[in-house]
């Protein structure tokens, strides 16, 4: 059976890949993919962890029935949807940032992008 | 706890590790694709897989937000960043730290695995709630659009509003940032 654990798991293997690409990648458009990777891995655990725990309003009050404590089983899923606010807003600045840097250095490799070191 | 039992069926578990294998082998091979342009497909087919691991979650309007944001629209600003940078068939070569970031990023796995496993679950399945509740967390799952406005609407209105005013931000910096001089 699919439980919590497995859909954590699978969050933090893709959050790991991600990372791994982040660090290592030397082509800026492609650590800026790894950065959405990490973003996606974060959605899939707190989503997974609003679907299957007990928020901290239920525990308290477990024989309520009142709508105001049930809605709090969902603010995983309102954390999620402020990530993919971020994550747009984020993506559009980034690539935008790419693409002077390229126009002006005409490179996108960060191995040649030494603007702060001496 | 579960609207329908449906996550005791066979079939979701199968369908649940065959998108976590795409999910992960399309990670993988963003990373490992030679080819800029096939690692930014790659990358679509991880947002696609994220869509149907948010419908198994019951999150209905997320999995849509998903397809459309992810899947529709920073796809294809990915893209067209990719075609702009000249090097798409340069490839996208790893830097000299390759060893110590895989070495770092498997203890960070290793890390998160083991909290994963051996942290004390409140789960939902488990919980003793009344009836009552029981049936009024069913119903939220059952339907969550709703109330997931209800939520943001009311308790989380402020960072809300607040994200508006980022997105507002963005627009105006990227505009600002690629206007020719």
């Amino acid at each position: 059976m699919v439980g919590l654990q497995h859909f954590l798991t699978l969050g933090s293997v893709i959050f790991a890949i991600g990372f791994y690409g982040a660090v290592t990648k030397r082509n800026l458009v492609v650590v800026l993919m790894c950065i959405e990777l990490m973003f996606n891995a974060v959605n899939i655990v707190v989503v997974a962890m609003s679907r299957y725990l007990v928020p901290l309003a239920m525990q308290r009050a477990p024989d309520s029935a009142e709508a105001a404590v049930a809605q709090t089983l969902l603010t995983g899923q309102v954390f999620a949807v402020f990530v993919i606010t971020v994550a747009a807003a984020e993506v559009a600045l980034a690539l935008g940032i790419v693409i002077a840097i390229y126009r002006t250095r005409r490179t996108a490799d960060t191995n040649e992008l030494k603007l702060m070191s001496r | 706890m579960t609207p329908s039992g449906l996550e005791q069926s066979t079939a979701f578990m199968a369908i649940w590790w065959v998108v976590a294998a795409m999910s992960v082998i399309a990670a993988t091979l963003v990373v490992r694709l030679k080819d800029v342009l096939r690692a930014a497909l790659a990358l679509v087919g991880v947002f696609i897989s994220v869509v149907v691991l948010f419908f198994m979650l019951n999150a209905e309007l997320l999995a849509v937000a998903q397809l459309l944001i992810y899947g529709g629209a920073i796809s294809i600003l990915i893209i067209f960043a990719v075609l702009l940078t000249r090097d798409v068939h340069e490839g996208s070569p790893s830097n000299a730290l390759q060893a110590p970031a895989i070495l770092l990023s498997a203890g960070l796995l290793a890390v998160m695995t083991f909290v994963i496993n051996n942290t004390d679950w409140k789960l939902l399945s488990e919980a003793r709630l009344a009836p009552a509740a029981q049936e009024r967390a069913a119903e939220v799952f059952a339907n969550s659009t709703p109330w997931l406005a209800g939520l943001l609407m009311r308790q989380f209105v402020l960072p809300f509003e607040v994200a508006s005013v980022l997105l507002l931000a963005a627009v105006i910096g990227a505009l600002a940032l690629l206007r020719e001089q």
